[in-house]
């Protein structure tokens, strides 16, 4: 055992999850930080929009000036992708492939419960983001922008979200059990 | 040191940093939501089904730990409330959005910044997340129109915490939610030995440890309180640039910074009526006129389009003037004279709302400016009247019909006055949250 006591920096075997507690606290921290340096939180589905009005205003600036929604981010001259919730959102991608990387999880593989295939998983995670994503524009914001961020700044419309959400998803598990168990 | 730091509150490629330091974030919280394991639907899906409960615990002790440290910092007058961006609330489109985002993590197995741990670390179900999360964008963007106003209005009550809720002190507040915090953790430990089957004698002990600190912690953001609005005021600071042209040479600019008082004693807040008009067709800034004297002078005589706040009711009003105007707005207070406009413009400014100006003279310093060349206006000089009273005497309650009440442009269009106005820039209410 002796000669394994150096770690490699990229191991093959996955490491195990940090306790959740200590996830959390960690979370947290870079929260306060956030909120401390920039009067900004967390989030990430701002961006998801942020990346499609940028391709609609290429292929058709008509269209984005006369889609109210559209017209907020990118109309006339501003640029949709100028705002501080895109570099939040490469560098998530970023820092998820690096804790990825050194804790030995990198892996091409599908994450599903024990009685569906692989296709299946895979066409029940579009259709979530697809769902997820709707829900999310429409709360203006998601787990991340409203329930940690608002939840933390003590915002009553966020508690209320977040409530909605466990709401939604506690009210739907009984029915697509056979997703996951 | 003053936080936020005003040079990060938005992105800008006039400060590249800006780009470094939000992308550091983000990583941060990628790594983090990796780490504990939310690159893994089972993991995420687990929470609906009793058996494991760590999206709450993760959720949770990410809460009250940023929420203790940040009402810490605010109470010991390190980091302005104000400034921090506090997600709007609009309780109709929350509760159906929030009710149909469950929809989605139950039946896709994440949320969007999970899928981003998932997918990047080789999820291909996290991709697939993601790929039907542009779609979801985009088909939001395009039924927006057809119900944008209940979007936009239904149940909407601005920047509301619920410390107003509850009208209970924010570090009372702070503690209840770290009580309860505590409560759903035992409970969810529960339920994870029950439907979990999982042995908790093999949990860190340390937890209690970190429970018990929580807990202290909380006590400790009760007794610090919050600043009060005196301290607040106290605490401002303004900078104003004067810049002074060189022959041959580049202008010279310096920048001077002033508290509150000094900037009222320096007469740098008060604008001409020339300049208040002005502001109405500057393409550069959106004028909003608050009206501070009681309804029954209002109605007598007020500038076209000002909204009539009485002062004692300004405090109703300052969670909408703090989150719904676009960021060049101008707020242009005013009353017959001046002294119910400096109370005004004091108690804004120490609610951390921006660009707040004061009309010079007030209302009766309008008339004597625009009145003049007015024939609508019949209107005797009020003999003498006492201090911030209308000075004139009006036989009719006929509010902004006058013509001096929206001086015609044309007429008005050279109009010489030393500009007091400099646009503070606020953070962008659009890039909150997830917006």
């Amino acid at each position: 055992m002796t000669a394994q006591t150096k770690k490699p920096l990229f191991p093959n075997t996955p490491k195990p999850f940090v306790h959740p507690y200590f996830g959390g606290m960690v979370l947290g921290i870079v929260l306060f930080l956030a909120l401390l340096l920039t009067g900004n939180g967390l989030g990430s589905s701002g961006a998801t929009t942020r990346f499609v009005t940028a391709v609609t205003d290429v292929f058709a600036p008509e269209h984005v000036d006369r889609t109210p929604y559209l017209l907020k981010l990118a109309g006339g001259d501003k640029n949709p992708l100028d705002d501080w919730i895109v570099p939040v959102y490469i560098g998530a991608l970023l820092g998820g492939f690096a804790s990825g990387l050194f804790n030995g999880r990198l892996k091409f593989e599908t994450t599903k419960g024990p009685q569906i295939s692989d296709r299946t998983r895979w066409l029940m995670a579009f259709l979530g983001g697809v769902i997820f994503l709707y829900g999310a524009r429409m709360a203006r914001g998601c787990t991340s922008g409203q329930a940690l961020t608002g939840g933390t700044t003590l915002s009553a419309g966020s508690w209320v979200v977040m409530f909605a959400i466990f709401g939604g998803a506690y009210g739907l598990a009984y029915f697509v059990r056979k997703l996951w168990n | 040191m003053n936080f936020p730091l005003p040079e990060f509150v938005a992105v800008s490629a006039a400060n590249p940093w800006t780009y470094v330091v939000f992308g550091l974030i983000g990583f941060a919280f990628g790594f983090t939501l990796e780490m504990s394991g939310f690159g893994d639907s089972r993991k995420l899906a687990a929470q609906f089904y009793f058996t494991e409960m760590t999206v709450l615990k993760v959720m949770f002790t990410a809460i009250v730990t940023a929420m203790v440290l940040l009402f810490g910092a605010v109470g010991l007058g390190i980091l302005n409330f104000n400034q921090v961006w506090v997600n709007p609330t609009y309780l109709s489109s929350g509760i159906l959005g929030g009710l149909i985002m469950g929809v989605g993590f139950i039946i896709g197995g994440f949320c969007p910044t999970t899928s981003l741990a998932s997918a990047s670390t080789g999820k291909i179900d996290g991709m697939f997340f993601m790929l039907g999360g542009f779609v979801g964008a985009v088909l939001f963007g395009e039924t927006e129109a057809l119900f944008d106003n209940w979007y936009t209005y239904s149940g909407y009550f601005g920047r509301l915490t619920l410390d107003q809720v509850f009208n209970l002190p924010l570090g009372v507040v702070v503690l209840l939610v770290v009580l309860m915090a505590l409560f759903m953790f035992w409970g969810a430990e529960q339920l994870e030995r029950i439907f979990g089957k999982k042995d908790l004698s093999k949990e860190p002990k340390l937890r209690i440890a970190g429970a018990g600190a929580l807990f202290a912690a909380a006590v400790a953001v009760v007794l610090i309180g919050s600043p009060s609005l005196e301290d607040k005021y106290n605490a401002l600071k303004f900078t104003r640039t004067e810049t002074i042209e060189q022959l041959n040479a580049d202008p010279i600019v310096n920048t001077y910074t002033y508290t509150a008082d000094q900037m009222l004693e320096n007469r740098l807040v008060f604008i001409s009526p020339a300049e208040a008009f002005k502001a109405k067709y500057n393409q550069a800034m959106n004028p909003v006129y608050l009206d501070v004297r009681n309804e029954a002078d209002y109605n007598l005589y007020h500038v076209e389009n000002a909204v009539n706040v009485p002062v004692e009711r300004l405090a109703e009003v300052v969670p909408v003037l703090l989150t719904e105007p676009p960021a060049n707005t101008v707020f242009i207070v005013m009353s017959n004279d001046e002294t119910a406009a400096v109370e005004a413009w004091k108690f804004l400014s120490a609610s951390a709302v921006t660009n707040v100006y004061i009309l010079e003279g007030g209302v009766n310093n309008w008339i004597a400016f625009f009145g003049k060349e007015d024939k609508t206006l019949a209107v005797q000089p009020k003999p003498n009247a006492g201090d911030d009273e209308l000075g004139y005497i009006f036989p009719v309650a006929l509010g902004s019909t006058y013509e001096s009440c929206s001086p015609d442009p044309i007429e008005y269009e050279k109009l010489d006055f030393q500009a007091k106005i400099q646009l503070q820039l606020k953070r962008d209410k659009s890039g909150g949250g997830c917006g």
